[in-house]
């Protein structure tokens, strides 16, 4: 198997545990994934509510580079995946959007490239079934939410792979792993996404529900694939608990990151201390590292 | 009571109409956008009512809310109406159209920081973190804002002190220029 690979922005930053637990994982499930080279941001959020044909013409710019590699492309980021469907959507839907953006790029895109979520890969493609057949660590006895956020659910008919109200991909994957997924009302729900910075307190609030929430079903971690809700969930955590008088040390981990201790990686590739809420104690809890 | 809505009125849901590519004629105020909203808490006023305020012609009402800048673009709204009204882009049209006019006073701080993210990009092709965070709490006279998490995010190795330095990002300038003036061709 081999994918284009489009880390995007947050994946050399923020988020570049999930980077790393992406590499040694894949390294191990030799799934190659060949780096789209020299590309540029996909616009994120600020795009598409600053004009109409940037949104379009900054993703189909990093198509087009795929599309010579003759791969599909694979994005581990949820914003960065459903900005390069949506754009493929709308440049396929609209003749002369797709005119236009082709003139501001000077190129003839036809909106062909499959771009695949990260996990849509893992999960459906590489599948669980040859997974579970190179599990070294059992994950027994740890209890999770898994957490989908908005990005690789909405809208369902451009991006969702699964369920767009209740996804089930990374429960399935965490219980081919030997854990527990707690259900629960959450899933899709929103964290604030990238008001972050420039509105936190909305991002505190919904935080805060999504953690109480899972506090009170009994889940010991949660479990994501998109760097956005990681960073909200785990490095707002502690802002959360001061303003809302609550203790949680939730862990919220990359489901890359517990994929990779179950097949054997050690913590250090997979970024475990890159993690905000020390993962340790849980793990050592549940004699699961190491 | 009827509303009868004259040509001035109807040219502001149409260009918003042209903008999305759809008709949001159909709108019958049912609310199920602003139920799903997950920041209509704080929204004023609530979604379905700039979606009204659009169908009226009421310009200056929907521009100057604060509502359209604190959509998070989380696209509940456009997955549950009973419509099919893609209401994610019509906040995302309204947005467009008050930067234009630069009415983006209603929540300086959200619309400073895409303007911000966006320049950060067009310089180094990428998002650098250091210098789009540093120039947000600089212009918002907060030059301490988060310095605790910086450090931790530092520590952790995940903020970088040098700028992505990408090969491409002269040709990203000029499609970028192509683009400007492609809008000033067409206005």
């Amino acid at each position: 198997m081999k994918y284009a690979y489009y880390p995007g922005c947050s994946l050399h930053s923020t988020a570049s545990d999930y980077q790393q637990s992406i590499e040694s994982v894949f390294q191990k499930l030799s799934i190659e994934l060949q780096e789209v080279e020299d590309w540029t941001c996909c616009g994120a959020s600020a795009a598409h509510v600053s004009d109409l044909l940037l949104p379009l013409v900054l993703p189909a710019k990093d198509l087009l580079k795929v599309e010579k590699m003759g791969l599909e492309v694979m994005a581990p980021c949820a914003a960065c995946y459903n900005r390069m469907r949506t754009a493929n959507f709308k440049l396929r839907e609209n003749a002369d959007l797709r005119r236009r953006v082709n003139q501001v790029l000077q190129a003839d895109y036809r909106a062909n490239v499959r771009v695949r979520h990260i996990s849509d890969v893992v999960v459906n493609e590489y599948g669980l079934e040859a997974i579970a057949g190179l599990l070294e660590k059992d994950l027994k006895g740890i209890k999770v939410v898994c957490y989908y956020g908005c990005l690789s659910a909405r809208p369902q008919k451009i991006v969702a792979f699964d369920d767009p109200v209740y996804p089930s991909y990374l429960d399935r994957l965490i219980k081919t792993l030997g854990g527990e997924a707690i259900e629960w009302p959450f899933k899709t729900e929103c964290c604030g996404g990238s008001f972050s910075v420039s509105k936190k307190e909305v991002v505190l609030k919904l935080t805060h529900e999504l953690l109480d929430m899972a506090q009170s079903l009994g889940a010991e971690a949660v479990v994501v694939d998109c760097p956005l809700c990681q960073f909200n969930l785990d490095f707002r955590q502690e802002e959360v608990e001061a303003r809302y008088g609550k203790r949680f040390a939730l862990p919220v981990f990359y489901f890359t990151q517990l994929l990779g201790i179950s097949l054997g990686l050690r913590p250090d590739a997979l970024g475990l201390k890159k993690l905000n809420v020390d993962p340790f104690p849980l793990l050592e809890r549940k004699n699961i590292h190491g | 009571m009827k509303i009868t809505l004259d040509d001035q009125s109807q040219v502001f849901s149409q260009k918003i109409s042209g903008m999305i590519g759809q008709n949001i004629d159909g709108c019958y105020q049912c609310g199920k956008c602003t139920a799903g909203c997950p920041i209509a808490y704080t929204m004023d006023p609530p979604p379905h009512e700039i979606i009204r305020s659009v169908q009226l012609g009421r310009e200056r009402e929907a521009l100057t809310s604060h509502t359209i800048w604190l959509c998070a673009s989380c696209e509940t709204c456009t997955s549950r109406c009973p419509k099919n009204i893609d209401v994610a882009s019509v906040m995302d049209a309204l947005r467009i159209l008050a930067f234009r006019q630069g009415q983006t006073e209603a929540e300086k701080e959200i619309s400073l920081f895409h303007k911000l993210f966006l320049k950060v990009v067009e310089r180094f092709g990428r998002v650098n973190d250091l210098s789009l965070i540093g120039k947000y709490n600089l212009l918002t006279l907060n030059p301490l804002r988060d310095w605790r998490l910086g450090k931790k995010l530092f520590s952790k190795g995940k903020l970088k002190l040098a700028a992505p330095r990408v090969k491409g990002v002269k040709e990203l300038q000029e499609i970028i220029g192509r683009i400007r003036a492609s809008q000033e061709a067409t206005p």
